[in-house]
């Protein structure tokens, strides 16, 4: 990808110039101006919630972990695979800590340790099956969301919530951010704040934006993706990168998994159901192309966020109805996949 | 005579390789070992009865009767999965959502306004040719993404996964309607003095139907030419976005009849909870029947006898008392160990292994 291959400076003047303006580019921004355009546009004909800056830190501490699950499925999808395990591994991974923490008296660090475990462990097996034996990753990680699924309620069938007095104080954690706050019915300062999870995923965010833009496995990833016999040709290990992005996935999908706890303190077979899918979606939405070679971790945040914005947006124009959130979000799926097919259309064009 | 006898091992051998190297050997073998475990375990797994069941007529049940008419709408939904598969070289994810629309419309048509009404409102055949339109537009939508805007199949099919439960809700405006009138239920059950479901009718129709299809139209041809190269194949003359719209359009049929049986069963339907998973069951017989899964050639026997085996696995942990959520772990080890082990890698690698361990074999074989 030509982008990754320039610096991006100066950023500005660069980024509208038409010769830099690559699918990447042209689909990020994209996503960051429909989100500004959705949450602004909330703001004024809604008032109320939205312009309160803690209705945005909501929205973060309630998708920190998908988030983070959307990071690693951006990741698999720039390499060209999909991963639909996330969602009940991250499932998997909440029941097994709740039940180390209150049937086995287990500690939090213990706990996290299983979690991690777990999504590494998923990572391996998946990556192996995918990269080494050249299985089809949709059946693959499709097994992976079967045992998974199974798993978790063979760990335990019931939902319960967590009453370890560690994990309690761990869960009710809040970190306040500087300068931002509302004042409430009373008249009190309330300062905004945010949840462990945030800082976390926030963290990981950052961390995999330099792993893409300036490590030799990121630009792997785009190479794998965009094409393998080319990447092969230029001395990529294909196999082992496309073993490195389905293990990052699972761990991370063990991260999400410990947020995700974290967020709602309870083990439940239904948690995170159909994570994975709004995963997806996210990241279609945050400019990934499923075709792979293209993508960004940035974008996906902003899909994240513009996701969940509509999922507010709709609940407060009073569409209570569950239905209502499902019918949009799949209307903004299609709009992003008719763009992303356009996309490729021009791309087609200019290459014939 | 020594000569000879070595002749007639190589050439049973040779027989055997060719059987195995068989598409439909993958789904067979499955049955054999699944019907073999139930034969040592517990021999009265394929006992069949004649008893009178709650209306007092005579009708067969057992295990291999309950299979058979449980695995009605995975068998349809594999045949239209398996074209689809061929012609886009992806899946639809979506059959699961619009099955429920297909159910809710059906419910819809018969119950008009009212939710309990005592009598149909419309005729069933209407509500069935209903239901059909409806299912096959929402199959010419998905097709429409995939051939004509060059979505990927999963991708373009996510969009009614997402939307498709909440779809169906809203035609029935949230409500659960009940069909009262039991002649609504033979679809789903048995028709008086018939002892044998009438979903396995149904199934053995669409069978017969998506055969001679298969027999005297192009369909085959043209699918497999699309998925295995849909640029080359226009060059020869075929219209790869019409091909791949229409399989997905008869996906939408299957999907149709699938959500028919589906609703007639109970009478009534529930969104959240009608057909849930069965996208993965119908991709997973698609899978076990061998056919790739990156489109291009495929075996439609092959394909049902996959989703035969599928429930076959079904009713037989059932049978073992687990867990109904708990079951998708051991669907899950069982589909890994069938893929891996017909992964051409793996092959490859059994065959060197099998070269190392009998030498001689192998040599005698090469000469």
């Amino acid at each position: 990808m030509s982008s990754n291959t320039k610096a991006s400076t100066p950023a500005l003047k660069k980024m509208f110039d038409r010769k830099t303006m690559t699918d990447t580019r042209v689909l990020l921004i994209i996503t960051i101006a429909v989100f500004l355009i959705m949450y602004a546009s909330a703001v004024i004909f809604l008032g109320k919630g939205f312009s309160k800056p803690q209705t945005f830190f909501n929205i973060l501490n309630e998708n920190a972990a998908l988030i983070i699950l959307s990071c690693g499925m951006s990741l698999v999808m720039i390499t060209g695979g999909i991963d639909i395990s996330v969602g009940q591994v991250t499932a998997l991974c909440c029941m097994s800590c709740a039940v180390h923490l209150d049937f086995h008296n287990g500690s939090v660090f213990t706990a996290l340790l299983i979690s991690l475990g777990i999504g590494l462990a998923f990572g391996l097996i998946q990556g192996f099956l995918i990269a080494y034996l050249k299985i089809q990753p949709f059946i693959v990680t499709l097994a992976g969301m079967f045992f998974a699924k199974g798993m978790t309620t063979i760990v335990n069938a019931t939902q319960f919530n967590v009453e370890n007095e560690e994990f309690k104080a761990l869960k009710a954690t809040r970190i306040t951010v500087p300068g931002m706050g509302s004042v409430n019915k009373a008249g009190n300062y309330v300062p905004a704040y945010v949840e462990i999870g945030v800082i976390v995923a926030l963290v990981i965010v950052i961390l995999l934006f330099i792993l893409l833009r300036w490590t030799k496995l990121g630009r792997g990833f785009y190479a794998v993706g965009g094409n393998n016999q080319s990447a092969n040709m230029l001395g990529i290990n294909v196999t082992r990168t496309k073993f490195m992005a389905h293990l990052l996935c699972g761990f991370l999908a063990g991260i999400g998994g410990f947020v995700y706890f974290m967020h709602v303190g309870s083990g439940s077979p239904s948690h995170a159901s159909g994570a994975e899918m709004n995963a997806i979606a996210s990241s279609i939405i945050g400019g990934t192309m499923l075709t792979g070679g293209v993508g960004n971790i940035v974008g996906t945040l902003f899909g994240v966020l513009s996701l969940s914005t509509i999922k507010n947006i709709v609940s407060s124009l009073g569409l209570d109805e569950a239905w209502w959130t499902n019918i949009t979000i799949a209307a903004m799926l299609c709009i992003f996949l008719l763009v992303q097919s356009v996309v490729l259309a021009r791309k087609n064009r200019k290459k014939a | 005579m020594s000569s000879n006898t070595v002749k007639k091992q190589t050439s049973l051998a040779g027989l055997a390789k060719s059987v195995v190297r068989k598409q439909i050997f993958i789904p067979i073998a499955a049955l054999l070992i699944l019907v073999l475990f139930n034969l040592i375990a517990d021999p009265s797994f394929f006992q069949i009865t004649l008893q009178p069941n709650s209306e007092g007529y005579n009708v067969l049940s057992g295990n291999i009767i309950s299979i058979i008419d449980r695995a009605s709408e995975l068998v349809i939904l594999a045949i239209g999965m398996t074209l689809v598969t061929s012609a886009s070289g992806g899946q639809d994810i979506s059959v699961g959502a619009t099955i429920a629309i297909a159910g809710s419309v059906v419910l819809r048509v018969l119950c008009g306004s009212n939710t309990r009404p005592d009598t149909l409102q419309a005729p069933v055949i209407v509500a069935f040719i209903v239901c059909c339109l409806v299912s096959m537009l929402f199959g010419a939508f998905n097709g429409t993404l995939v051939a004509y805007f060059k979505i990927q199949p999963m991708v373009a099919t996510l969009i009614m996964f997402t939307a498709g439960r909440s779809i169906a809700a809203w035609i029935n405006n949230n409500e659960l309607p009940v069909i009262s009138d039991p002649k609504f239920a033979y679809y789903g059950n048995f028709i008086p003095g018939i002892p044998i479901p009438t979903p396995v009718f149904i199934t053995a129709a669409c069978l017969i139907v998506i055969a001679l299809v298969l027999k005297f139209t192009n369909l085959r041809l043209y699918s497999q030419a699309v998925g295995i190269n849909p640029h080359s194949s226009r060059l020869n003359g075929i219209n790869p976005q019409m091909i791949k719209f229409i399989t997905f359009v008869i996906l939408g049929l299957c999907v149709a009849v699938a959500g028919f049986i589906k609703v007639s069963r109970l009478s009534t339907i529930n969104y959240s909870v009608v057909a849930k998973d069965i996208e993965m069951d119908a991709i997973l017989a698609v899978a076990l029947g061998g056919n790739a899964l990156g489109g291009g050639k495929f075996n439609m026997t092959a394909s049902v006898i996959g989703a035969y085996v599928i429930q076959f696995l079904t009713t037989t942990l059932y049978k073992y008392d687990v867990d109904s959520a708990a079951i998708s772990a051991y669907k899950a080890v069982v589909v890994i160990i069938l893929v891996v082990l017909s992964a051409p890698i793996v092959r490859e690698k059994m065959g060197e292994v099998k070269k190392k361990l009998f030498p001689a074999k192998t040599a005698k074989e090469a000469a």
